[in-house]
């Protein structure tokens, strides 16, 4: 990792070691979150969502093998993680989801391991650190990215630097170089595919900036299981409390 | 004397204090029983709505029909209006809870479509501090399956749903966060909400 990346992941680092309000949202930055929001906004309009149309417009699954080839590829950093979080058994299907749709799956264009069950652990390095007691940090809007916070905005620097993909030498090169175009092509159909969801937020609420932002921190959480437990009062607030 | 009393005090205490902790429990397994019932008819009403192939606005209005049936519209529209619900005259809550019920079945009953060919299965019920979560799967035509909670009250007297939960994602706090934002753009005008709203 070269030193000013190490530097910036540091950074993000320690600013997470301050806890947040339990279940609340912690965003000091929120000025400059607003600023790079409405500009991903106009990114949106003008470039991701036209083309997210096109893409919605194909027939009808023509454009999952793009999809399945950008997902096999990112497979390796998973397992990756999967290690660092202890988990032996998402590694172990993982790998051998990779080894599966790479041959069988031509380059991972096709996911036969889908097929036969064997689905994606999905996880990356924001989980890893969050497994490992680093607190979630501020919350960040990221130009081009979106959403984050400063434990997943760490993670996305650590996990497009320890990508092993580019190591593996018995994977065919064109799995290696295509990494990166494939993974673009798929948030382009993925814009395209949930395009009411992301339309209703951006363009149809009346603060988008807070909804997003409401939806990523609650369902990030969520999916590391760092959701409220059954005894939080907090969380299970209760409406009827101030009805007469 | 005042030791007879006391004791006698005592006594009355502790017995009551049996009578809540016998009563509690099964008061609770009334409530996840009743609750986890109410999402049981909710759920099979709407896969029936779906599984029927009903054209789509045909839908949208089923859909607004069993929210009404099952929902607390009252609670959530007040909870989406935060402190400005105190402010407010009973008759404007009343508009504005229809208003507001409108703008839901609106703005969701736009999104049934994808519903179509899915189904959702009730999987478990718990008690939580603000009454019982009933948890569902949503199993939707090209999509990984997604967890759906219910938040259910019995506090008006009949099991209601208040709050629904997407893979985390609280529609109560969402829909909160939305009413104040179009209040705050409206100056905190009520009125103006209410009448944007029905014309939403």
């Amino acid at each position: 990792m070269n030193r000013l990346l190490q530097v910036f992941v540091l950074s993000l680092l320690a600013a997470c070691s301050a806890a947040p309000p339990k279940g609340g949202i912690n965003d000091p930055y929120e000025g400059l979150n607003r600023r790079v929001h409405a500009l991903n906004k106009a990114v949106d309009q003008a470039v991701l969502r036209p083309l997210g149309r096109t893409a919605s417009g194909a027939p009808d699954g023509s454009l999952q093998p793009v999809v399945n080839f950008s997902n096999n590829a990112g497979l390796p950093g998973t397992v990756v993680n999967n290690l660092l979080q202890g988990n032996i058994d998402g590694a172990a299907r993982n790998t051998l989801r990779f080894v599966v749709n790479t041959t069988v799956g031509v380059l991972g264009l096709a996911d036969p391991a889908g097929a036969i069950g064997l689905r994606e652990v999905e996880t990356d390095f924001g989980a890893t650190l969050a497994v490992w007691g680093v607190p979630e940090g501020a919350y960040l809007e990221l130009p081009g990215f979106g959403p984050s916070t400063e434990r997943d905005a760490a993670g996305r620097v650590v996990d497009f630097v320890i990508d092993p993909l580019d190591r593996l030498d018995g994977v065919a090169e064109s799995v290696r170089e295509l990494s990166f175009p494939a993974k673009v092509a798929e948030q382009v159909v993925e814009r395209g595919q949930f395009g009411s969801t992301f339309d209703e937020i951006l363009y149809d609420s009346a603060d988008s900036y807070a909804q997003a932002r409401l939806i990523y921190l609650q369902n990030r959480r969520y999916e590391l299981g760092e959701a409220p437990s059954a005894a939080d009062e907090d969380y299970y607030f209760n409406p009827y409390e101030d009805q007469q | 004397m005042t030791v007879s009393i006391t004791r006698r005090a005592l006594l009355g205490h502790g017995a009551a204090l049996a009578l809540v902790i016998g009563a509690a429990p099964r008061a609770m397994a009334q409530d996840l029983a009743t609750s986890r019932a109410l999402v049981d008819r909710l759920v099979a009403e709407v896969n029936a709505v779906i599984a029927s192939g009903a054209a789509e606005n045909a839908m949208i209005g089923q859909f607004a029909q069993i929210f009404q049936a099952y929902a607390d519209a009252p609670t959530i529209a007040r909870y989406s209006l935060g402190a400005d619900a105190r402010a407010a005259t009973p008759d404007q809550l009343a508009r504005y809870t229809q208003a507001f019920s409108n703008y839901v079945a609106r703005k969701y009953g736009s999104r049934f479509r994808e519903f179509i060919g899915g189904d959702i299965v009730v999987e478990d019920a718990r008690a939580v501090p603000n009454g019982v979560e009933v948890q569902t799967t949503a199993v939707f035509v090209n999509e990984a399956p997604f967890r759906v909670d219910f938040w259910v009250s019995t506090a008006t007297g009949s099991p209601k749903f208040f709050n629904i939960i997407i893979e985390g994602v609280n529609m109560l706090l969402s829909e909160r966060t939305e009413v104040q934002a179009m209040l705050d753009q409206r100056g905190g005008d009520l009125e103006r909400l209410i009448a944007d709203l029905s014309r939403m």
